[in-house]
């Protein structure tokens, strides 16, 4: 087991047959994904060789299903095309779609969340998961691999890890790859994203193989403060934090469109703060979360 | 990117949001000559990127063109919360009978968009939030179906606008709306929008934020870039595509990959730099995903120019990325830039082809080049390398 991904999921690629899309399918080819086709409008029929492999290309994401039984979509269109090509995925009935693209406007991303069921105006229930835009995606090492995750650098383990950023998910599999991860998920640094950490420690507390986790945040908006009271509420399992941003200065945006200190909301400190008064212990540094963490794995059964 | 408010009112007008005219001048020549054309009395208004104009008295009613030529002169170069005010906008006086309040923005919480509107309008919104929750009408906007006459009459009514403006006020959400969709805004805020003597709705002020990733469906909105505004490094970064912030008050010059661990790394070096008497990071930039040899070179070559720095801390862990084009880059970079690369350099690399990427470093064996293993020693090391420099200079 592990969350949104499994060793069966069966994975399409939206934009396989441009140079990002083609390079990543390799890579989680190779880290043995189940990666059964790709979806390039205007080129359907069109086969892509990778070694070992021979993809189909469908020009729609209804035909990639019908002819593969796809489960899951990971999207490398670019972001003018990217709203369209989502949008495609949901309708088509697609459980999983996670959007790599960086980029995307957000009325673009606030409107294909809105069509997914992802919005706080739907109903309860979300018709189709989407995990980013502009993440690393996500990965059961062992099992399966959507997105763009070094699959080499940690195996299967039994912590959880939820994240908004690439290069910090990895840092962070890196600390700990001497225990292992059920799954990582990069939820992305957009503004708007379509899995917040709320969702992902939901879905980690109802895993059998996770038994700990790991919340990376970052500067901007609020999910950290409200996932701590999630976590007040709904989570047993131990959890570790790590935010990253007290040296931003106010009112600039640092690298994720996502990321910025506004007036006195959105301080990595305020973040800090509330995971900890929910009994989250947060990190100071990366190697130090990942300390915590090993604390934490010694003394479970 | 935030708009200035005369720019903001420009994208108003071209909506068909009620404004007045106005003229944005850098001089009091220039405003005391807008002045006398606009006729009547004019008000003269500080142009920044910040709030509390009023109260920091950038803002003046002028009845003469002399006046205004007077007012200008006081708030040109008058520093508002660390902006200092280059242009000013003469506009005509307003009689104002009441004041409101409406805006659009992101609900990043919800993932969808917010409209909000008060009959408290002119103050600041906050404090309406806080002090008389009930007074601003929050009201969720579905983006699928955007604001048309139906939502536009439930907002207005929702603020609970007098009727004699109910109609009025409505036309302008609508059209609102329309700068906020059709200009891929983040925030369109009107505070105040005002009901004059006349009877008629104006909007007398606006804040705009432009998405910047939406840029490629607006390259008219490249023009509202503030070149002059910009910090200097910041303008040469952006020139070459990359993603800087510079930092005030900081020593230790920061590259790193991917935006989390470019952030993370600017905490622990301030972390560290507490042990050597307070050393802090002096810029955030970011190298992406690919970093090649060039872009290495670009962002050194930015984060050298830095007459603040004192050493540069370069912190990569390759995923995409591999180190051993990290490395590369960096001693390629060195080597371009030469006698311009005078200050040490602690690099730290992790990940895909480390240890290739280490062995490219060590073979070059460049004299300022120091390799730490650890992103926290690394940070120490970067920290303890500008003290050294720190203290000498003082």
């Amino acid at each position: 087991m592990a969350i949104l991904l499994t060793k069966d999921s069966r994975i399409i690629v939206q934009g396989m047959t441009g140079a990002e899309g083609r390079r990543h399918t390799q890579r989680m080819l190779r880290a043995g994904s189940q990666v059964v086709g790709g979806v390039t409008p205007g080129k359907g029929g069109q086969v892509v060789d990778f070694d070992g492999f021979s993809l189909p290309v469908f020009d729609t994401v209804a035909e990639s299903i019908t002819a593969t039984g796809a489960d899951v979509s990971v999207v490398f269109v670019p972001p003018r095309f990217a709203k369209a090509a989502v949008l495609e995925a949901i309708d088509a009935g697609i459980g999983l779609i996670v959007v790599i693209t960086e980029g995307i406007p957000v009325h673009d991303s606030a409107a294909f969340c809105a069509h997914a069921g992802a919005t706080g105006l739907a109903a309860p229930g979300v018709r189709t998961r989407i995990v980013g835009p502009n993440c690393p995606g996500v990965i059961s090492p062992g099992a399966s691999n959507a997105g763009i995750i070094p699959a080499d650098i940690t195996g299967p383990g039994r912590i959880g890890l939820v994240s908004k950023s690439g290069t910090l998910t990895y840092q962070m599999m890196y600390e700990l790859r001497d225990i292992g991860f059920s799954t990582c998920v990069g939820i992305g640094g957009d503004p708007v994203i379509g899995t917040t950490h709320i969702d992902a420690l939901q879905a980690f507390e109802q895993d059998p193989d996770t038994a700990a986790i790991v919340m990376i945040g970052e500067i901007g908006g609020d999910a950290e403060e409200r996932a701590a009271e999630y976590i007040k509420a709904h989570i047993t399992k131990p959890v570790i934090g790590y935010i990253a941003g007290f040296t931003a200065p106010e009112g600039k945006t640092m690298g994720h469109a996502g990321a910025i200190v506004s007036g006195s909301s959105g301080t990595a400190a305020a973040k800090k703060e509330a995971l900890e008064a929910v009994g989250v212990r947060v990190g100071t540094t990366p190697s130090d979360t990942a300390d915590l963490m090993r604390e934490i794995m010694k003394s479970l059964p | 990117m935030d708009l200035y408010e005369y720019q903001a009112k420009e994208l108003f007008g071209a909506h068909g949001v009620p404004v007045l005219p106005g003229c944005v001048v850098t001089t009091s020549e220039q405003a005391r000559a807008a002045a006398a054309e606009l006729g009547d009395a004019v008000v003269v208004k500080a142009q920044v990127k910040a709030g509390g104009r009023g109260k920091a008295g950038g803002v003046r009613l002028a009845s003469t063109p002399e006046d205004a030529q007077r007012a200008a002169a006081a708030i040109l170069g008058m520093d508002i919360k660390g902006h200092t005010v280059q242009c000013v906008l003469v506009t005509p006086a307003c009689e104002i009978v009441e004041e409101y309040y409406l805006s659009f923005l992101l609900d990043r919480t919800q993932r969808t968009f917010l409209a909000m509107a008060s009959v408290q309008g002119g103050m600041d919104i906050e404090e309406v939030a806080a002090t008389a929750p009930d007074a601003l009408a929050k009201v969720p906007v579905d983006p699928r179906f955007g604001v048309d006459a139906t939502k536009a009459a439930e907002i207005v009514a929702a603020a609970a606008f007098p009727a004699e403006v109910a109609q009025a006020a409505a036309d302008t959400v609508v059209k609102l709306w329309d700068v906020f969709v059709a200009e891929d805004a983040t925030l369109v805020e009107v505070n105040p929008l005002v009901r004059d003597a006349q009877g008629s709705i104006v909007a007398l002020d606006g804040k705009v934020t432009l998405d910047d990733n939406a840029g490629f469906r607006h390259p008219d909105h490249a023009a509202l870039i503030d070149l002059a505004g910009q910090d200097p490094l910041e303008a040469a970064a952006k020139a070459r595509n990359l993603n800087y912030v510079k930092l005030l008050n900081g020593q230790v010059g920061i590259i790193g990959n991917g935006a989390g661990l470019v952030m993370s790394t600017l905490d622990v070096v301030a972390a560290a730099g507490r042990a050597y008497g307070g050393i802090r990071p002096a810029n955030f930039l970011d190298i992406g995903g690919g970093a090649s040899a060039q872009v290495m070179a670009d962002g050194l070559e930015i984060v050298l120019g830095d007459p603040d720095v004192l050493s540069v801390f370069v912190n990569v862990f390759g995923g995409i990325t591999t180190c051993d084009q990290v490395a590369t880059g960096i001693v390629q970079a060195l080597d371009i830039l030469s006698d311009a690369a005078a200050k040490p350099l602690v690099v730290r690399l992790d990940g895909n082809n480390v240890a290739e990427g280490r062995r490219i470093l060590a073979r070059a064996g460049h004299p300022l080049v120091t390799m730490v293993d650890t992103m926290d020693a690394a940070a120490d090391k970067a920290a303890e390398l500008a003290a050294v420099t720190f203290v000498k200079g003082a």
